[in-house]
């Protein structure tokens, strides 16, 4: 399968490795624009070089896919042997586009937003070592590999969550990422030791072929229990039910990090990883339920927190954890491709909000809360309009990017034969209908009505009020009048528009939020839905067996669409359009013709409001059920039990066991010369008795 | 008449007569410099007794050991007063009971 052609994948990973190092190492000393000269020349280069893979990549010949590249043998144990190698197929460039292209941007994004930030060169050090970290799980050509990918943008992600660490919430935030993460974790490496024992590799291409072997299990077997362990790490890593809750509180991190890192990129490992492993999946109809039903519990959950959050990062947070579980449910119904395409479009629209919403929090000077902004449209109209295109993106309104991905999700959840379900169908339609208005009342709330200025100067993060001066006068659409920055840091009144390095990236994304969708306009609208096409040699569908890896059939797998599903399909995408229009129209009447609505449902509905807003209690349950029992058992039985009882008794009971000795002994120790001789006289004089006896007796 | 001389057994009475008391003074006395005038009596007790059995089994190793013993004396005699002396010095004093450190 290897070929001759080489593309030193490699240098993908290594150079923004480089970059951070650099960074890390001498950062310290560099001028803030030589830090960022260097942070961004890496990404940027990573993806110069992945572009220019990839357009390589593209004429590959079938046969040549997957592309691997085997560097050196990095363990071998036994029978069992690991490579440091890459892999390139068809699923691997579209994340290594997504990863490199978003995180470029967002990189560019940083230099502005953290401009007047301390730990410059620190965090641009961590950034560029999530981006490392990042391409390695998704070209790494083993499970192995990609773990250490894995576990090592959970590093970079508690690194920044973590990166304003004299604050105590952020710290706590950081660690509570990081474990739940481990709990994760732990679940996939019981599923990667489940692989090893049963086909002693982990490679890809050899783990695929053998499963593609054998027989679809039935009930629950061993490939099941495999499949489900790995969805276990993903769900840990993707942020699903059981262990969302890191998400929410991630967002203490930086703004750029919540929408490279908590958007983008790392949380959609999980998704990836088992779009990845879809061969497994398939075998083991029971797992690919599960994926389903947690995708779509996950789903509905989230955004039905999301309606009532008021912090507005929070409320993407929410929206965050709630698309993800649309992109397992899509996996959950084998349409790994449409999953797939959601987390593209996704990380293209919810990069743009975030970047937007840190736009926004830059213009109030570190406001978070919803409730104290309103009436920003005529004062940043850059990050209004450009918020404006990402809203309507998630919401689903055609023809923006959303609305194919979200659609082909609901239709193939709807139709597909084996796994859908209109029940799956019908939690994703209310989950789209809540997306549309919680992100239209974060958009009224925002930009809309009057100008809600709360009274306090404190800042939540602390992000500069202040501009370089060189990047204050280039700022596009920056109101006249506002004489901003220079020294006053913290003025909460002057709303200014952020500098054009900031704007640039946010105008980028937004045209990606816009064109990205029409990679997979399905046939329904007279599309070709390439991007289903590009992937169908990776993402098996499920109706038929799946295929040995060796010999794709060169024929799209979505030839056979009679004229009926063609009309049904139209007739779900109009559903889910009205859905989002009625969306829409709550959020408009809610929050801009009767404001005093939601205040009147809140108290009507207290039960269902506090619920909500208190997030289902989920935390509190969490902290009763799980964390307490495991701090207060640690506190009580192993420390103060086994840790002060039994290791602490035992080294303090040999002590004392050996002073109480002593302490008899020592009576002869007197320190009395004249004792001692005195000892010494009558042991001889023993000695000389006992000669004498002996002589007597001899 | 060197043969019908005192015989060995005086000697060595003699000899163990010494010794017992530079065993009993060192035990008894308190004086640091006593005790060690009475170690100084307990070899040359000892001395005694080698040159009466050199003389009187007609063997020189006798003698040549009590030159080894009056050298290692003679060394001793030195180290020990240097000791005594720097005890004196922090110390001051010379009784045996109060320089009693070297225990718990």
């Amino acid at each position: 399968m290897n070929s001759n052609t080489n593309f030193n994948l490699w240098m993908i990973p290594i150079l923004p490795l480089i970059g951070s190092a650099i960074n890390g190492i001498f950062g310290k000393r560099f001028p803030r624009n030589l830090v960022a000269t260097i942070a961004l020349v890496f990404p940027g280069a990573t993806f110069a070089y992945a572009v220019w893979v990839v357009s390589q990549f593209a004429s590959l010949s079938q046969a040549q896919i997957p592309h691997i590249e085997r560097l050196f043998p990095w363990i071998e144990a036994g029978g069992f042997r690991v490579d440091y190698g890459f892999y390139l197929d068809q699923l691997s460039v579209t994340m290594l586009l997504v990863v490199t292209g978003v995180g470029f941007l967002i990189h560019i994004y940083s230099v502005g937003y953290m401009a007047e930030e301390g730990g410059y060169y620190r965090f641009f050090s961590y950034l560029n070592l999530f981006m490392f970290f990042m391409l390695t799980l998704v070209l790494a050509h083993t499970y192995l590999l990609m773990f250490v990918g894995w576990e090592g943008v959970g590093l970079a992600s508690y690194l920044l969550i973590g990166f304003f660490f004299r604050k105590d919430s952020a710290a706590q935030a950081g660690k509570k990422a990081f474990i739940t993460n481990r709990v994760g974790d732990y679940g996939f490496l019981l599923g990667m030791f489940l692989l090893i024992k049963q086909f002693g590799t982990l490679d890809y291409d050899k783990v695929f072929k053998t499963i593609s072997g054998r027989p679809v299990e039935a009930s629950v077997g061993v490939l099941t229990i495999t499949a489900l362990l790995i969805m276990f790490g993903a769900a840990g890593k993707s942020a699903q039910i059981p262990l969302y809750v890191w998400l929410p509180d991630a967002m203490e991190g930086p703004t750029p990090v919540s929408a490279l890192i908590h958007a983008a990129t790392m949380v959609t490992a999980g998704v990836y990883i088992v779009a990845r492993s879809n061969v497994l999946f398939l075998h083991s109809p029971e797992a690919l339920r599960v994926v389903a039903i947690i995708g779509a519990l996950t789903a509905i959950f989230a955004a039905s927190i999301g309606l009532v959050q008021n912090d507005i990062k929070r409320v993407l947070a929410y929206s965050t954890v709630s698309q993800l579980g649309y992109m397992f449910m899509a996996c959950g119904v084998a349409a790994f491709s449409a999953g797939i395409f959601h987390l593209v479009t996704h990380a293209f629209f919810k990069a743009l909000l975030f970047l937007a919403a840190g736009s926004v929090i830059h213009a109030l000077g570190g406001e978070q809360d919803m409730r104290h902004m309103g009436g920003l449209r005529k004062l940043i109209p850059w990050t209004f309009w450009v918020m404006t295109i990402a809203t309507f993106a998630i919401a689903g309104f055609p023809p923006l990017s959303g609305f194919f991905s979200k659609d082909e999700i609901l239709w193939k959840a709807f139709s597909d034969k084996n796994h859908g379900n209109w029940v799956l169908w019908l939690i994703g339609l209310i989950t789209a209908g809540m997306t549309s208005f919680y992100m239209f009342r974060l958009w009224f709330m925002t930009f809309f009505g009057e100008r809600r200025e709360a009274v306090h100067n404190e800042h939540e993060e602390p992000t500069g009020g202040v501009h370089a001066p060189g990047s204050a006068q280039a700022a596009a659409g920056h109101q006249s009048g506002v004489q901003h920055g220079h020294g006053n840091y913290g003025h909460t009144g002057h709303v200014h528009e952020s500098p054009w390095i900031m704007l640039a990236p946010l105008v980028v994304l937004a045209i990606g939020s816009i064109i990205v969708g029409w990679l997979g306009i399905p046939e329904a609208l007279h599309g070709h839905n390439r991007f289903d096409q590009f992937l169908a040699p990776v993402v098996h569908t499920s109706s038929e067996p799946v295929r040995s890896t060796e010999n794709f059939p060169s024929e799209p797998q979505k030839s056979e669409s009679p004229e009926e599903n063609k009309s049904l399909e139209l007739e779900l995408a109009g559903a889910s359009v009205a859905v989002a229009f009625a969306g829409l129209g709550l959020a408009y009447l809610f929050y801009v013709r009767r404001p005093e609505l939601p205040d009147r449902i809140a108290t009507n509905l207290k039960g269902v409001y506090r619920i909500l807003l208190n997030k289902y209690w989920v935390d509190e349950t969490y902290y009763a059920t799980l964390v307490n029992p495991i701090v207060d058992g640690s506190r009580n039985v192993l420390w103060r039990g086994v840790d002060v009882g039994v290791i602490d008794a035992l080294v303090n009971g040999a002590g004392t066991t050996s002073k109480l000795l002593s302490g008899i002994t020592r009576r002869m120790q007197s320190g009395s010369i004249r004792s001692y001789a005195g000892w010494v006289a009558l042991g001889a004089a023993c000695v000389v008795g006992f000669m004498i006896w002996m002589g007597l007796h001899a | 008449m060197m043969t019908q001389s005192i015989p060995l057994s005086w000697y060595l009475i003699l000899s163990a007569f010494l010794f017992a008391i530079g065993v009993a003074s060192f035990l008894i006395k308190r004086n640091i410099i006593t005790i060690f005038m009475s170690i100084e009596l307990m070899l040359n007790a000892v001395n005694l007794a080698f040159v009466a059995f050199a003389s009187h089994w007609h063997q020189v190793s006798g003698q040549v050991f009590v030159f080894f013993v009056m050298v290692v004396a003679a060394a001793e005699a030195a180290v020990g007063l240097a000791i005594i002396l720097a005890v004196f010095r922090s110390r001051e004093t010379l009784n045996v009971d109060q320089v009693n450190l070297l225990k718990l």
